[in-house]
């Protein structure tokens, strides 16, 4: 098709690159370098809704854009939450916004963790670091709708005992009686008594029918790595098996290239993959 | 816009009214772009009359060598192709995308309404129109559009041309997108240059060609016109320098990600990105954001980008694709091989600017080649503990 035909097909003409402003209503510090932002809609609504596992494009006035994935309750979208590592300019300007600033917000963008594909099954999500982040909407979702699942098993793996995310959240789910959250973190120091080593080390005693399962699992790529081995080793089918990608991104629509993984593009087609979609290709150093 | 492809010349025009067809062009209110000499190379950029264009000049290319040389005759387009392509116009190399203002409480957004700049592309190849259409699917031919780009595109008028010789660094008879142009336009000429007869044949493509060729003087076009047309053509695809084998090329190169092949590219390769900057369809772009002194204006402004970039690939943590190896490897798979897959086509017209254009004679046809010959019949890695 010639590019004045493609042209003259009918099509909406809404920008993707355009921001919408929401005002920050509170900015809550996680752990030393990581922050949670609670942003209100411009119509004072919110309503902004979104899938457990989409990102959006949070841009700091004249700093530049970022993605981020949304890690608020979908149920709920009001307001909308978005936990942040401070690593980057963009990303520390937002660690300095204060209760009523505003901030560009695009999306939502991206494909979603399949909850509706896991009803009725074990639920087991692996996640290390800021990773439990895009997988709290999941977790969310599973819980107010917990009679649709099976067994529900957290399990997280930070870094130190400093570094866990949600910790008043975590030691609220682990009191429940139908969820197992366990939490381990790679090195001790002073008082923690709890699981020590990685994150894998906790799949092989949790408690889930592997060949009835759902894996949901994000963090670095060499967690993700190692995570999806153990699980298909104790038996977990590579089609039930969703990793969440990350990579550069500038408009996150498929116009700007930097999220090619592949034949993918990480913005439009993940973030979240089915592993079996990818798994020529997830271990591919430097693609 | 192909309702009236006749695939068939059906008029003659001469010098004189080519040049009345760009006034009429004009006085349409058109942009008339076509190729002009500038800098010892021939670009793209507004013309008047024919006397812009490279009258006389043809060019020489070879891998990492561009020379302009006299012909001996005035042939308007008896040249190939330069640096440019028309993707400067439809997907400028810097472009705003918005910019705001905040006052206190208040912030104001204003988008970039789009110039509405209508533009004749004058003297389009075959490979070129190609290579449009390619590129106008990244960005009007998914859910999300770019709305400055459907701007641009949905009123350009293309005047194309047969290639009537093919330079050493052409390919695209083998990637199946020219010399002859078959759709996409809205007119295209065939020059005819023959002792003292000089015309040019006319195709004609949509019916707004038809009305624009029909302001002007045109006689009709002969039997053996149209057998000029085929015998020009097919003297050019014989020119033809090179060419790939295109068979299965998409998943010869994702299994042979691992071929000892990449890192030989590397050690030649300067990561320069110039491939990318002149190909016609290689599309990433990066933004930059920026805000005046009293950091109360800001803007977003769009840029092209090349994969070959240290940065390109940045997360936190460090780049994905550290290595040229990487980098190369991630261009030439994406443009042969996964643009199949994204597109339904592939990301090359065998225009040869990479070829020409690469400071060090990287010839993407040979790597094609070299990859094939070397290929490891277990490249393919399966997922392994510690890979």
């Amino acid at each position: 098709m010639s590019i004045t035909e493609l042209a003259k097909e009918p099509m909406v003409l809404t920008d993707p690159m355009l921001p919408t402003w929401f005002r920050v209503q509170s900015v809550r510090r996680e752990t030393h370098d990581t922050f949670t932002l609670e942003l209100a809609g411009p119509n004072d609504g919110g309503e902004f809704s979104f899938a457990p596992g989409q990102f959006n494009m949070l841009y700091a006035f004249g700093v530049g854009e970022v993605p981020i994935s949304i890690s608020g309750n979908p149920v709920t979208t009001d307001p909308l939450v978005h936990t942040i590592r401070a690593v980057g300019a963009v990303t520390r300007a937002m660690q300095k916004l204060k209760r009523g600033d505003l901030i560009g917000v695009r999306g939502p963008f991206g494909s979603a963790w399949p909850v509706m594909d896991a009803v009725g099954r074990d639920v087991v999500i692996v996640t290390g670091g800021i990773g439990l982040a895009p997988l709290r909407p999941a977790f969310y979702h599973i819980l107010a709708h917990r009679n649709d699942y099976n067994r529900v098993v957290l399990l997280y793996g930070a870094r130190t005992r400093d570094d866990i995310l949600y910790r008043d959240e975590l030691k609220q789910w682990r009191g429940e009686l139908d969820l197992e959250v366990e939490v381990t973190v790679d090195s001790s120091v002073g008082r923690w008594r709890g699981n020590v080593g990685v994150v894998t080390k906790l799949i092989p005693r949790a408690g889930f029918d592997p060949e009835n399962t759902t894996a949901l699992i994000c963090g670095p790529e060499v967690m993700m790595r190692f995570t999806i081995q153990d699980l298909l080793n104790r038996g977990v089918e590579k089609k039930n098996v969703y990793v969440s990608m990350e990579r550069n991104m500038k408009c996150a629509v498929g116009f700007c290239g930097h999220c090619q993984f592949g034949s993918k593009f990480i913005c439009r087609d993940g973030p979240v993959f089915r592993f079996s979609d990818i798994e020529d290709i997830f271990g591919i150093r430097e693609l | 816009m192909s309702s009236c492809d006749t695939k068939r010349p059906s008029r003659v025009i001469d010098r004189n009214a080519l040049d009345d067809l760009l006034g009429t062009l004009r006085s349409r209110g058109y942009t008339v772009i076509g190729p002009r000499i500038c800098d010892q190379a021939i670009v793209y950029d507004e013309i008047q009359t024919t006397d812009d264009l490279p009258v006389g000049w043809t060019d020489e290319q070879d891998a990492g060598s561009y020379r302009l040389k006299k012909r001996g005759d005035d042939a308007l387009f008896g040249y190939v192709l330069g640096p440019h392509s028309w993707k400067k116009y439809l997907f400028p190399s810097a472009q705003r995308l918005w910019q705001v203002t905040r006052d206190g409480e208040d912030i104001s957004l204003s988008p970039e309404g789009g110039e509405e700049v209508n533009r004749a592309f004058i003297a389009v190849r075959a490979c070129e129109l190609h290579a449009m259409a390619i590129q106008a699917k990244v960005f009007i031919g998914s859910e999300f559009v770019d709305p400055t780009y459907h701007v641009r595109s949905k009123n350009a008028f293309t005047l194309a041309v047969n290639c009537g010789q093919a330079g050493k660094t052409c390919f695209c008879a083998s990637m199946n997108t020219g010399p002859r142009v078959d759709g996409g336009f809205d007119l295209a000429l065939t020059e005819v240059l023959d002792g003292a007869r000089h015309e040019f044949l006319v195709e004609v493509g949509s019916e707004i060609g038809a009305e624009v060729l029909g302001t002007v003087d045109s006689r009709e076009a002969r039997l053996e016109d149209q057998h000029t047309v085929d015998d020009i053509v097919a003297n050019t695809v014989a020119q033809m320098g090179r060419s790939v084998d295109t068979a299965d090329i998409g998943d010869l190169l994702k299994r042979n990600h691992a071929n000892a092949k990449w890192d030989e590219i590397a050690e030649r390769c300067l990561s320069c990105a110039n491939c990318t900057m002149v190909c016609p369809t290689c599309f990433c772009s990066t933004v930059e954001d920026v805000t005046d002194l009293s950091g109360n204006h800001a803007e977003r402004w769009r840029r092209w980008d090349s994969c070959f970039t240290m940065d390109f690939s940045y997360i936190a943590g460090g780049q994905v694709r550290s290595s040229t190896k990487s980098r190369y490897r991630q261009w030439m798979t994406h443009k042969l091989g996964t643009w199949h897959d994204q597109f339904g086509a592939s990301g090359c017209v065998g225009c040869g600017r990479c070829i020409t254009w690469c400071p060090v004679a990287i010839d993407i046809t040979e790597e094609v080649a070299a990859i094939r010959r070397t290929e490891v019949e277990d490249a393919t890695e399966p997922l392994k503990r510690g890979a």
